[in-house]
């Protein structure tokens, strides 16, 4: 299976999501400059965390607005997997693949430690190698983490089983406790903890890597249906 | 030439941690009767002027300079010689 880690200007945490694709996971992965991304050729697409534009106007704001924004769309439409990690969930909230907003930390506080995790729903594309209400333990690094939507979008999310992950102790705010959310068609995620973080025991724990083994297990069944 | 002032600011009912860290500063300062404080954004975009120029400037703010889940945006044109 073959992933593609788009980078723009200000991304940092790319090379954590191509070594945990590349090398916990043992599958292919490119790093892709986001002028000169051809996504066609790859089976999903991963947004990295970081700063993009330096967060300027709003974090995410300016790269939704980048050329490389009308493929990620085409890739969400033509149903393959993608994840966008912190900066990179910043991005798909801005860009409109998924629903609400981000804005600054409870405490404006940017924080950086482990949080506990609930897997709200086990049956997506990238959380389906979990148990049902599974607690995983998934680093944070963040200062614009608290998410925000209204009334009537909490109640679809919650309607169409949209999130994925919540905080057992709510670190920065958010919403009835999201941590991340997928869109209806439930093959966009984008989630504020970062799972490329812990995919090795050596260096903390690997909770994240079956969010990773969830998109390949799912990729493979869906090949092997269509051999 | 046009010089459009834009007013961006949350929406009521958003949470707004920085807005009230300065509340409480202001607090500190003794201003007992400020009840509340909203930070928001202002910016000055200059433009040739042309016929939908309000149509362009509403379009840039949807698309791009505020987000319409989290913030409301004014704006007042005026011209420039």
């Amino acid at each position: 299976m073959k992933f593609a880690v788009v980078v723009f200007p200000g991304s940092n945490c790319d090379r954590d999501m191509y070594f945990a694709v590349k090398d916990a996971l043992g599958e292919e992965a490119d790093l892709v400059w986001y002028q000169e991304a051809e996504l066609s050729s790859y089976d999903a697409v991963l947004l990295p965390g970081g700063f993009s534009y330096g967060d300027y106007l709003r974090s995410g704001a300016i790269a939704s607005t980048s050329d490389v924004i009308g493929q990620i769309r085409e890739a969400a439409e033509a149903g393959k997997p993608v994840l966008g990690v912190c900066n990179g969930f910043q991005i798909l909230l801005e860009m409109g693949l998924l629903p609400g907003a981000m804005l600054s930390n409870k405490h404006l506080k940017f924080m950086c430690h482990f949080e506990t995790l609930k897997v709200e729903n086990a049956e997506t594309m990238f959380t389906r190698e979990y148990e049902p209400q599974e607690k995983i333990s998934i680093p944070i690094a963040h200062g614009d983490g608290n998410y925000y939507c209204d009334e009537a979008t909490y109640q679809e999310l919650k309607d169409n089983r949209q999130i994925a992950f919540t905080y057992e102790n709510n670190p920065n705010g958010s919403v009835g406790d999201i941590a991340g959310i997928t869109n209806k068609a439930g093959n966009v995620l984008g989630m504020m903890p970062h799972p490329e973080r812990a995919v090795e025991a050596l260096v903390g724990n690997e909770d994240g890597l079956r969010l990773f083994q969830s998109i390949l297990t799912h990729w493979r069944n869906n090949h092997a249906i269509k051999a | 030439m046009r010089k459009v002032k834009i007013y961006i600011t949350l929406k009521e009912g958003v949470l707004d941690p920085q807005g009230k860290a300065v509340q409480n500063s202001l607090h500190s300062l003794e201003y007992k009767n400020v009840s509340e404080v909203r930070v928001g954004k202002y910016m000055e975009v200059m433009m040739e002027d042309t016929n939908d120029i309000e149509e362009q400037v509403d379009k840039m703010c949807d698309q791009l300079l505020a987000n319409p889940v989290i913030e409301n945006y004014t704006y007042t044109i005026e011209e420039v010689v």
